[in-house]
């Protein structure tokens, strides 16, 4: 009776947890519903993991002298690992979320993978569809655990150049096809298969191993500009997991969760690789990262400089200015001072608007968040769908360490890496100002045609003290009171 | 009559389970705007956290040192990622604000923001 009793609660909570999650996500359509949404799946959270502590009525007879043991090991995982993560996702800085975002996605894999090897281990699938779903989950997991770690690292500064050595697809199909058939040996075990070397356990071991080290040598080589779709790829394998060890724990829940985020991941790696202008094999499987052909001599005229007092003036005397802010800006923490700056400009009734790329950060949407925290309104912030055609028709782009994304060539030069990347169309503003540290090329390593245009001229130095002299000069005009 | 609760999902039910949840998941994000990806990656990330609870089925039906050794670490890495993901997140979307940020009239966008959702939903 009490089994039923607490099957009957857990089936309940985690089918209303399931649905206060697809709702939070709903909600995620608007920056204003937003925060109401998270907070309702959250509440599906708490629900869901105290219920889960019913599972004690129905444990297995095997587990029954643990119980104790167990409940207070639950209990403290729970405690060390929720208490660590919240403090540290309190504290951590906006400039650091994407290395945050690959460590979740990490847990998650690891936790889903961690789940496929109790029941492994615990010879407890049922049958050859679990077995292989449940092998196919621990995979996709440890994957995500050792790449998303990977990731992590490169995301961090820890690992600096992507590591290439020659042959590195084929030893990692060979990695790959080796897990796989360690998988196919384990199934042949447990399914009683007689005469194959080793027991069981020791091919789980094997199988875990070669998984993670898949996941290693999958991510090393891929550059540091194309981490933003490697971390949503590792968002869709994680979900991906999860959905499968749910199928196996027979948790609707789980699947349910773990679906939509697969789901989630793959559109936003679609996204991500469009705005990229590249295939998603491309990004995995080719070289991008390192210095391309360059294309210097295709590109007559100077780069001409101009003092910051002399451009912040020319931008207040205009009707109109479109920011174009890229990682440069939080690089030099002048997300502040540009909009100090912003506000200045709004005083003396000038229209600003903020110009946002796809992969203006270093993951979908970064720069948005950036921009959010040193206090600009949502409504100043466009997409580039949302303001490209607008440029035309304004006085001034201010272009702050954005480079490829502004990038003419993209339109332009056919034998340019970045040929077809969607691009900003600062470049057709009736001025451009570009602050920029100095002469030199964006993070791809290409040289950016919109420098040499004849509409264009370049404040050179820190984007934080290029701002604060675009500051004084505009306030040195007497309009600070408006201000 | 013993009732029965129990959860039996067996092949195309999975399926079907599958194929709703990932059309859902696919409509409900393709409406998220882009100014809002980090948040819901993030957000993402924190659902599925939910892994947790496969955790703890794992970890209570622990019956060997090995296999408590791990369900702990799924626990761990659960509970991590379901708390960290839900603080960035929650973090992150707080620091949305409109250009109308006097409280009078932040209240009366509350207002708007509520009946606009009942008609939207």
């Amino acid at each position: 009776m009490l089994t039923s009793i607490s099957q009957l609660v857990i089936g309940g909570v985690d089918l209303a947890a399931a649905a206060l999650f697809l709702f939070g996500l709903k909600r995620m359509s608007s920056p204003a519903s937003a925060p109401g949404g998270i907070r309702v799946a959250g509440l599906g959270m708490i629900a869901a993991v105290l219920a889960s502590f019913l599972y004690v009525f129905s444990v297995d007879a095997a587990a029954r002298p643990h119980l104790m043991v167990n409940i207070a090991l639950a209990i403290a995982a729970l405690g060390v690992g929720g208490a660590g993560a919240w403090f540290v996702g309190r504290k951590v800085a906006m400039t650091a979320m994407p290395q945050m975002v690959a460590i979740y996605n990490g847990m998650g894999g690891g936790a889903a993978g961690s789940i496929a090897a109790v029941e492994l281990f615990g010879a407890r699938t049922n049958g050859v569809t679990q077995l292989v779903v449940t092998l196919a989950g621990a995979l996709i997991g440890a994957v995500s655990l050792s790449g998303s770690l990977i990731a992590w690292a490169k995301l961090d500064g820890i690992l600096k150049a992507p590591l290439r050595v020659k042959g590195q697809q084929i030893a990692n199909m060979a990695v790959m096809l080796a897990t796989l058939a360690v998988g196919g040996l384990i199934v042949a075990k447990v399914t009683g298969v007689s005469g194959l070397p080793l027991a069981a356990s020791t091919w789980i071991w094997i199988f875990f191993a070669g998984a993670l080290a898949f996941g290693v040598l999958m991510t090393v080589p891929i550059g540091g500009a194309d981490m933003p779709v490697v971390i949503s790829i590792y968002n869709a394998f994680t979900g991906l997991a999860v959905g499968l060890e749910g199928f196996v724990l027979q948790n609707p829940a789980l699947m349910i969760a773990g679906m939509v985020v697969g789901a989630a991941g793959l559109l936003l790696t679609l996204l991500m690789a469009k705005a990229m202008n590249r295939s998603v094999a491309n990004v995995l499987f080719t070289n991008f990262g390192t210095p391309a052909k360059t294309h210097t001599g295709a590109i007559k005229g100077d780069e001409r400089p101009i003092e910051a007092s002399d451009a912040a003036i020319k931008m207040r005397y205009s009707s109109s200015v479109i920011m174009v802010p890229g990682y440069g800006l939080a690089a030099a923490r002048a997300q502040q001072k540009l909009y100090e700056f912003v506000k200045l400009l709004l005083a003396a009734k000038v229209s600003v608007k903020f110009a946002i790329h796809p992969v203006a950060g270093r993951m979908p949407g970064q720069m948005d968040v950036l921009l959010a925290e040193a206090g600009v309104p949502y409504d100043m912030i466009f997409q580039l769908d949302d303001i490209n055609d607008e440029f035309a028709t304004t006085d001034v782009a201010l272009v702050i360490g954005a480079n490829d994304v502004v990038n003419p060539a993209a339109r332009t030069d056919k034998g340019s890496p970045i040929f077809g990347m969607p691009i900003l169309n600062a470049d057709k503003a009736k001025q451009v100002y570009v602050v920029k540290r100095g002469q030199g090329k964006g993070y791809a390593g290409i040289v950016n045609a919109l420098f040499y245009g004849p509409n264009c001229e370049m404040v050179y130095g820190d984007a934080q003290a290029v701002l604060v002299q675009m500051i004084e000069a505009v306030r040195g005009l007497g309009l600070a009171a408006a201000a | 009559m013993v009732m029965n609760f129990d959860i039996a999902m067996t092949g195309f039910v999975a399926l079907y389970v599958f194929m709703l949840a990932a059309f859902a998941g696919w409509v409900i994000i393709g409406n998220v705007p882009a100014i809002l990806h980090t948040p819901l990656m993030s957000g993402s990330n924190f659902v599925h956290g939910i892994v947790v609870v496969g955790g703890l089925f794992a970890l209570l039906n622990a019956a060997t040192p090995l296999e408590q050794a791990i369900g702990f670490f799924a626990v761990l890495l659960g509970a991590g990622n379901a708390a960290g993901g839900y603080a960035v997140t929650d973090r992150m979307l707080a620091m949305f604000k409109t250009s109308d940020a006097s409280p009078k009239r932040r209240r009366a966008a509350h207002g708007r923001r509520k009946a606009h959702g009942h008609g939207k939903g």
